[in-house]
Order: C-alpha cells, then sequence, then structure tokens
C-alpha cells in the first residue's frame, strides 16, 4: 500500500523511469563501477556507451536486481532495487549476455515457462508464447530445441524472453554484439517498435552508431565513472559529428572531388585521410545525396561514397584523451595502485 | 523480419492483476513450472539417464558373478543380499548429477533470468530438486527389472517393497541438496562431480552394501554403524526382504531430515549471494 501510493507520488513529481545516484559495485580489487548516476525519463532510451569493462554490465545488473550496490541506489519506476526488489522484477525485461534462455528446451517451451512463472496461467502462457514467436518471426522454428537456432534467432528469442511479461522498462545488455549489419538493423527496428508502444530502455553498447540510431539521450561510461552524458546530438558536437567519406575511381579527379566536399559539407577543407580516401566532416545528411548529385553533375565517377560517426575508440580519445583500447591496462595499474 | 515493424503484442493485463494479488502457493507452482523443464530437459537428452541405468546393472553383474560365489556361497544367496545395496548406491551417486547440471545452468546465464522474474528466489533450485524426482524412479526400475532378470526376488508383500523404493527415492531427494549446495561453492561442473563421488564411495563402500557389517574391523564398524547409506540399505533390505528393520527406518527419516536442514538453507544462502 504505502510503496503503491508513493508511484503514484512519484509519477506526479518526475516521470524519470530508472534513476539511479552515486552506484558503486567493487569485485575483489576490481572497482567496476565508482559513483554512476544514471537517469531515464519514461518512454525514452538511454544508450549507455562504453568499452568492455567499462561497468556497463554491473550497472544492468544492479539495476536489474541482479546485483547489490556497495553504496548508491536506485529506483525503476520509484521502487527501490534492493529493498523493492521484488516489486521491481515485475516491471522489468532483462535480455543481454547474461540473461539468457534454456537451451535444451525449445523457442516455445521456453516462453511459455516464462509465462507461467509469470502468472499468465497456462492458456495465458500459451497465447502469449504464440504472439511474441510471430512478431519475432520465430514461429517456423518454434518446437526446435534453442540450441539449434542461429545467432540472430537466439537474439530475437531472448528478447521474445525478456517480453514475455510485457515489461514496462527493458534492458538491453549489448544487443547487437556480433549480429551482422542487417540482424543488427532489424533488433534496431524491434527496440523503436518497442519504444512506440510505450517502454522505456536501457541499453548498453561499445557502438556510437547503435546509441545515436536509437538513443534519445547517451550515458558514456569510462572506468566505472560517468564521462559524459548528453544527447546524440551534443556528444557528436563535442566528439564530432558524421565525416563523409569518398573514394574517387580515378585519382586525378581527387582535386575536383575535394572542392565539391569542401561545399556541400560544413565548410571545413577536405582531408586525404588515407590513401585516395577524402573525408569532410558533414553537419547533416542531406550532404550525402547533395554529393551524389554534384559528382553525377560534375561527371566524377567514385567506388566508396559513405558517412562515417566517429568510432568508439575516437570518442574517448576526444573524452579522455586516451583510446578506449588503451582502457583496460590503464584500469589494472589504477586498481593496483 | 518484415514482421518486426508491426504493432508487438498488447501488454497482458493478467500481469498487473498478480503483481497486486499474487496467487496462492506461489514457490509450489513456480517449483513445479521449474521441475518440469528438468523434466523436458531429461527427455530431450536421455544420454544423461546413463548413471542412473547403466551403472546399476554393471555393478550387480560385475559384483553377483565374481565375487557372489566367494562372499556368499551362491551367487543366487549374494544378489538377494546385494540388490537393495547396490539400489542405495545407485540412487545416492545419481543424486550428484543435479549439482552437476546446476553448476553448467548457472555458467549459461539462465539463472540470472529467472533471478530477474518476480518469483520467490528458491523456486528454481527447488524445482530442480523435485525434477530429478524422475531419475530416481528411473534408477529404482532399471535397478529391480535387472535384478529380476537376474533371479532376484522380494520376499515380502509388494506394499512394504512399494514403501523401500519411495524410501530410497525420499533418500536420494533430501541427500541431492549436498550437491546443489557443493553446486553453488565450487567453479565447475567436473569439481561438483569429483567432490561429490569423493563424499559417496566411501559412504557406500563402509557400509553393509556389499558385505554384512559385522565383517569388518571394528574400527571401521563404529563408522558403518552411523553411516546412513547402512541405515538406507537395512531399511530396504527389511522391506524388500523381511530382514529384521529395527530402527533403521527412523534413522534413514532421521538422516533425510538432517540433510535437509543442514543443505537446503545453506544451498539457498549460496543461491541468493551468488553472483
Amino acid at each position: 500500500m504505502v510503496s503503491g501510493d508513493r508511484r503514484t507520488l512519484w509519477d506526479m513529481t518526475t516521470d524519470l523511469v530508472i534513476e539511479a545516484e552515486g552506484l558503486v559495485k567493487t569485485f575483489g580489487k576490481t572497482r567496476a563501477l565508482q559513483g554512476v548516476d544514471l537517469a531515464v525519463p519514461r518512454g525514452t532510451v538511454l544508450g549507455v556507451l562504453g568499452p568492455n569493462g567499462a561497468g556497463k554490465t554491473t550497472a544492468v545488473r544492479i539495476l536489474s536486481t541482479l546485483l547489490t550496490p556497495d553504496a548508491g541506489s536506485a529506483r525503476i519506476g520509484g521502487f527501490d532495487v534492493v529493498r523493492d526488489a521484488e516489486r521491481v522484477r515485475q516491471s522489468i525485461g532483462l535480455t543481454g549476455q547474461y540473461a539468457s534462455v534454456d537451451e535444451d528446451l525449445t523457442g516455445r517451451q521456453n516462453l511459455e515457462l516464462f509465462g507461467t512463472l509469470l502468472e499468465l496461467g497456462r492458456a495465458g502462457a500459451r497465447r502469449r508464447a504464440a504472439e511474441l514467436l510471430d512478431w519475432f518471426d520465430l514461429t517456423d522454428a518454434a518446437n526446435r530445441q534453442a540450441k539449434t537456432y542461429s545467432g540472430g534467432m537466439r537474439r530475437r528469442l531472448d528478447l521474445a524472453a525478456s517480453l514475455v511479461g510485457s515489461p514496462d522498462v527493458i534492458f538491453l545488455d549489448e544487443p547487437t554484439t556480433g549480429l551482422d549489419p542487417a540482424k543488427r538493423e532489424d533488433m534496431w527496428d524491434v527496440v523503436r517498435t518497442l519504444v512506440t508502444n510505450g517502454s522505456t530502455v536501457l541499453l548498453t553498447t561499445q557502438y556510437l552508431e547503435e546509441a545515436d540510431a536509437l538513443a534519445d539521450a547517451i550515458t558514456v561510461i569510462d572506468h566505472g565513472r560517468v564521462i559524459a552524458h548528453d544527447t546524440p546530438e551534443g556528444l557528436k558536437r563535442v566528439v564530432g559529428g558524421q565525416t563523409l567519406e569518398v573514394r574517387p575511381s580515378d585519382l586525378a579527379d581527387l582535386p575536383r572531388i575535394a572542392t565539391i566536399l569542401s561545399e556541400v559539407g560544413s565548410g571545413a577543407q577536405a582531408d586525404e585521410i588515407r590513401k585516395g580516401v577524402l573525408a569532410v566532416p558533414v553537419t547533416d545528411d542531406t550532404a550525402l545525396t547533395e554529393s551524389v548529385a554534384r559528382f553525377a553533375a560534375a561527371g566524377i565517377s567514385v567506388t566508396e561514397l559513405s558517412l562515417h560517426l566517429p568510432s568508439l575508440d575516437e570518442v574517448f580519445f576526444t573524452l579522455t584523451g586516451r583510446t578506449a583500447s588503451e582502457d583496460d591496462t590503464t584500469s589494472r595499474v589504477e586498481v593496483a595502485a | 523480419m518484415s514482421t518486426l515493424v508491426g504493432t508487438p503484442p498488447t501488454t497482458n493485463p493478467a500481469l498487473s492483476t498478480a503483481a497486486v494479488n499474487p496467487r496462492p502457493f506461489r514457490l509450489v507452482r513456480h517449483s513445479l513450472a521449474l521441475a518440469k523443464r528438468s523434466l523436458i530437459k531429461t527427455w530431450r537428452t536421455p544420454e544423461a539417464l546413463i548413471d542412473v541405468t547403466l551403472q546399476p546393472v554393471l555393478f550387480l553383474i560385475i559384483f553377483v558373478y565374481i565375487f557372489g560365489g566367494a562372499v556368499a556361497g551362491s551367487t543366487h544367496d549374494y544378489l538377494q543380499f546385494l540388490l537393495p545395496g547396490i539400489l542405495a548406491q545407485t540412487i545416492a551417486t545419481g543424486a550428484i548429477a543435479i549439482g552437476v547440471n546446476l553448476n553448467t545452468d548457472i555458467a549459461k546465464g539462465i539463472f540470472d533470468r529467472f533471478r530477474s522474474l518476480p518469483i520467490p528466489r528458491s523456486a528454481p533450485l527447488v524445482g530442480a530438486v523435485l525434477g530429478d524426482v524422475v531419475r530416481y524412479v528411473i534408477v529404482t526400475v532399471s535397478t529391480l527389472a535387472i535384478g529380476y532378470l537376474m533371479g532376484f526376488r522380494i520376499d515380502t508383500d509388494p506394499f512394504r517393497a512399494i514403501a523401500g523404493c519411495l524410501l530410497a527415492v525420499l533418500f536420494a531427494l533430501c541427500l541431492s541438496w549436498l550437491p546443489v549446495y557443493v553446486s553453488m561453492k565450487v567453479r565447475t561442473p567436473g569439481a561438483v562431480q569429483g567432490l561429490m563421488f569423493a563424499l559417496i564411495m566411501p559412504l557406500s563402500f563402509a557400509s553393509n552394501v556389499f558385505v554384512g557389517a559385522d565383517t569388518l574391523p571394528g574400527w571401521m564398524q563404529a563408522f558403518v554403524d552411523v553411516n546412513p547409506m547402512t541405515h538406507l540399505v537395512a531399511s530396504v533390505r527389511g522391506l524388500f526382504l523381511g530382514t529384521p528393520l529395527d530402527s533403521h527406518v527412523w534413522w534413514t527419516l532421521a538422516w533425510c531430515a538432517g540433510f535437509v536442514a543442514v543443505f537446503m538453507p545453506l544451498a539457498l544462502r549460496a543461491y541468493r549471494k551468488k553472483i
């Protein structure tokens, strides 16, 4: 009763569905989290961006009640993840490297098991499993053991399993790591649909591109600390936005291409970043189509033309002065010190 | 994948009602749902039943035909004496598998999914323990079946015979909390297996399984007299063959209660703490 009232009050005062302050977690000598704050308003996506070992998974495990923090606190929908863990578990879905399905069971048996455990009743569990199998395009494979599934099917089943209870809050721990680009786009579509239907999503990723594609806000974590929190646009202003890269068929065209690029881009000079590849920072997506039109008009043929966001390494270099891949070594030195 | 851009299945109102008004006997219902999962897994991987089907057959054949003449003067007499012992030994070693399986499961991450669900935290463990009852029943049936083919006969009545079987199954069910606890504490499935064999083997050999306890040296008899396996074997022998039961059934039940009272809370606590 009391917690029910508090939830209403919470909804009225602020609409943060996921909220964490000063999360600290230490495993032996490894300081996985050293005071992390997170905030996700209702119906939005927070992208938590960071390299391996930054503490992303630890944060998700605390928010999903699998771990208790050494210090700090977190609430999901107003319920404390430690004191009201039971209530928190009723409103979350967890998908990730850790929360998996039973490989010996079929896809359908897995989903029906979770439906039964979520009190949907026998018929309800069966219906819900059928709906999700259909939605995730797994109906044909429904009666096969999950261990026979391909990587992409496995991810879809994992995600379906976390949606059985129609959770308000969904945690996706590196949902596309290891998927090929087409499968990644499919997974992005799923996330977008979930958000359209009112879910609040926290997703961790190692790709700025993924966070940019899905998130309303991005929190960058490094060494268990938040080093940046911003909208994707704000973050890109800091770390540099997209770069347009062009590889001409004929190297003799490079000067003419450079001129066009400077005009369609943000005005900056085009650089030859690799042998035979010119790049220019651009501010909006029309630069790509515009440059295609200009190249066609000028009769220049190109073999490669693409827009790129900075890689995680580049983001980290800009934010910290170090590359993400150096982080592992630095963190070990710090821990030892 | 084109279907993915459509509307996702709608929110199920049953969930929110359940959240406010949990239906009764959650632990029982959730444990049974998870026990069913164990059964499906057993059914899907019948090779995992080798320990409970092949082992009693091999042990009966080896011991009866090789040692029977020397130990008891006749292979049939020794078969009558040995079968309850082999049943107890096999069912006890059969209880090791649950520890191995749980250790594997936890490494794979399915238990993290369970832990993120609004179900009693003990349900996955209780479910796994209950699901293994079917293995113990298979041990019992296969041991008795091969015994019958070899000439074993029950000398009492069906009721006492069934009581003997149930006692053996109950013993394994209670004992299995020990390997469950061990599986929470060691890192690899192999370590669970090794440690449990090191515990179960002395229990089954330093007992009345293979020879009468009165043939053993005095210092060992002291151990044999308290050994839970001894009480189980003497109980089953009494219920199958009509030999004196004395207080063996009560001692067996006391050991069963002891296993649960000690290792179930330890296992549940270790499970809650396990990262």
